[in-house]
């Protein structure tokens, strides 16, 4: 039961990591229609970033905020320079195209920062457990993780749905046209948008650097983990995307941590440990169609669309 | 001029001449990575005609091909593995077993549009690297390597390097012979109409949702023969070979050398290959420069290289 527990703060953690890659995307699908392979570049070079400056200002949260800035100026240079021209193409181009600034980027990261790899050190009080429960001890970080994330779509939140440049945002979405007929920048949001997905992005790669190691091509399969939230959530639905995280969080973690002693009980040792790593790592994926099969556009389909 | 001297076809007739007489190249020049090079082209070749069946022609952005030549290629690795080396019994399954699952994800990925399709294509191509990852009785993580090429008797031996590359050759030309065929027969047509109009063609009274099926059914059966093939070549098989960005070069191969077009795929899929060999001897870092290529294509040479070439008579 304890290690139940443990699992499934694990598995939130996954899924408040996933809503922050899967916030970003959706929205800048939502908004500008364009589907963004180089997301998962954004999340690498968060991470590089936060290892990097962490290391010249020998402080984490300052590494980190120093990251957070320099990916979502990223974020807007790449939108200015490679992604402006993909608006209005067909989703092929714009798989092609970020495809491109993907393969782009991993060497980018090669030529600056070696093959590598990189490790970022935790300031020491992060690195202890504390007793979340009687008896459930848990790492002070990843209690941090699942905090600072759940402020983060708080406040993403409250951005969309309270302040001017939320409602810019969701009329940009349903009809883009009209708001550029009323005199709005329509560019200028386009980039914001896209440094603040960027942003969203590097933010879940700095968070997720102590954690893992800081390599080339991180970002490319937690993409397709967050491909799978929004497809579960809904294309262009960011409350969609906080269900379908956490869902898709929790049944993957728990799923690698119980579904091989589960199968031991119904079949041979032998079996289960062959079938066992591959079945649980295929779970969420048979979720998702079984989801797709009753509800093909997704558990919360965004309304226009 | 004769109708046919087009620069189209000249260029399509001078490639097909290089193919055919590269083995005679590398035997006089002793050039054994050219052929090593060119084999592997040549496979991944019918894995682009494959995918421009639907993706061209079908205009399903399928984003998880590249799982179809990993079943292929797991196929006759597992099959060695457990005691079954007949080239007759391997390739069968290779071909049904990919297209079974395509069978299976176009079921359910058929039903949605657009960007949904792509995704839902590319998580179930997810699907299978995750699976063969966790194999670990096939080498797991690592791949496994297969000692021993299918066998086929007396009829043909594939350790002969020449004669299994012109049976790779034939079988380029047999796909793309028979993609050519299909588009261009009733049910290719039905299927070529869905692409530019489906809710015409349903009105006409065509089950779109089914000629789809079939058609992205046969394109799985196409890709899973080019993964055995490609089993052969390498004598290794590992999840590597399916991981996403290895459907993404697949897609770009097919754009490259032109959507929709006969000989598109194997021109893109020879000119990618060829220019990444060649950078990677001149730079380390060579996707410096494909990268902004592929995004330079994607923005301005919409009908890939056969676009380009056959532009100036299209006019």
């Amino acid at each position: 039961m304890l290690y139940f527990i443990e699992q499934s703060l694990n598995g939130v953690q996954l899924g408040m990591l996933l809503f922050l890659l899967a916030a970003g995307l959706t929205l800048i699908f939502g908004i500008m229609d364009l589907v963004n392979l180089a997301h998962g570049s954004l999340y690498m070079l968060g991470a590089y970033f936060a290892a990097t400056f962490a290391e010249a200002t020998d402080s984490f949260v300052l590494g980190a905020i120093l990251a957070l800035a320099a990916t979502f100026v990223s974020g807007v240079v790449l939108e200015i320079i490679a992604i402006r021209p993909l608006y209005g193409r067909n989703h092929l181009d714009h798989v092609l195209g970020t495809f491109g600034i993907l393969i782009f980027f991993n060497d980018l990261v090669r030529l600056i920062w070696g093959p590598a790899g990189m490790t970022l050190s935790l300031p020491s009080e992060m690195l202890n457990a504390v007793q979340v429960i009687p008896g459930v001890y848990y790492p002070v970080y990843r209690l941090v993780i699942i905090g600072v994330t759940l402020a983060v779509a708080l406040l993403l939140y409250v951005t969309v749905m309270r302040t001017r440049l939320g409602m810019l945002i969701r009329a940009g979405a349903s009809n883009r046209e009209m708001v550029g007929a009323l005199g709005i920048n329509i560019k200028l949001l386009y980039t914001l948008v896209f440094g603040l997905g960027a942003a969203l992005a590097g933010f879940a790669g700095l968070m997720q650097a102590p954690i893992l190691t800081v390599q080339i091509g991180m970002g490319e399969n937690i993409l397709i983990l967050a491909f799978v939230v929004i497809i579960i959530g809904g294309v262009g639905s960011i409350r969609g995307a906080f269900v379908a995280a956490i869902l898709v969080g929790l049944i993957d973690t728990i799923g690698r941590a119980f579904v091989p002693d589960m199968l031991r009980s119904v079949l041979s040792s032998d079996g289960a440990s062959t079938l066992g790593p591959a079945l649980s790592s295929m779970l969420i994926y048979m979720l998702m169609a079984g989801i797709l099969v009753f509800r093909p556009e997704g558990l919360f389909p965004a309304a226009n669309r | 001029m004769s109708a046919w001297l087009t620069p189209r076809s000249v260029i399509t007739v001078g490639v097909l001449a290089i193919l055919a007489l590269l083995p005679l190249y590398a035997s006089l020049s002793g050039d054994q990575f050219a052929m090593t090079l060119f084999t592997r082209i040549i496979i991944m070749a019918i894995a682009a005609v494959s995918l421009d069946l639907i993706m061209g022609y079908g205009g399903m952005v399928s984003f998880g091909h590249a799982a179809y030549l990993g079943i292929g290629a797991y196929a006759v690795g597992i099959l060695w593995k457990e005691g079954a080396a007949s080239g007759f019994v391997q390739w069968p399954v290779a071909i049904g077993a990919a297209a079974l699952f395509a069978l299976a994800v176009g079921a359910l990925s058929l039903r949605t549009r657009g960007v949904y399709f792509i995704m839902i294509t590319l998580a179930f191509a997810q699907m299978i690297y995750y699976a063969a990852l966790g194999m670990d009785r096939y080498g797991g993580d690592d791949g496994m390597t297969i000692r021993q090429r299918s066998q086929f008797g007396s009829l043909i031996d594939l350790d002969n390097r020449t004669l299994f590359y012109y049976l790779c050759f034939a079988l380029l030309l047999a796909s793309i012979y028979l993609v050519s065929r299909l588009v261009n027969s009733r049910f290719g047509q039905v299927i070529q109409g869905a692409r530019s109009n489906e809710r015409r063609m349903r009105a006409i009274g065509f089950p779109v949702f089914r000629y789809r099926l079939v058609c992205f059914t046969i394109a799985g059966a196409m890709c899973g023969l080019a993964g055995a093939l490609l089993a052969n070549h390498t004598n290794f098989v590992s999840p590597a070979m399916m991981f996403w960005t290895r459907s993404g070069d697949l897609m770009v191969f097919v754009v490259l050398g032109g959507l929709g077009t006969p000989f598109g795929p194997l021109i893109g899929t020879a000119t990618f290959l060829l220019l990444e060999e060649a950078l990677s001897r001149v730079t380390e870092y060579s996707g410096l420069f494909l990268g902004p290529g592929l995004l330079l294509v994607a923005l301005y040479l919409r009908g890939g290289i056969d676009g380009l070439i056959g532009g100036a008579r299209r006019g």
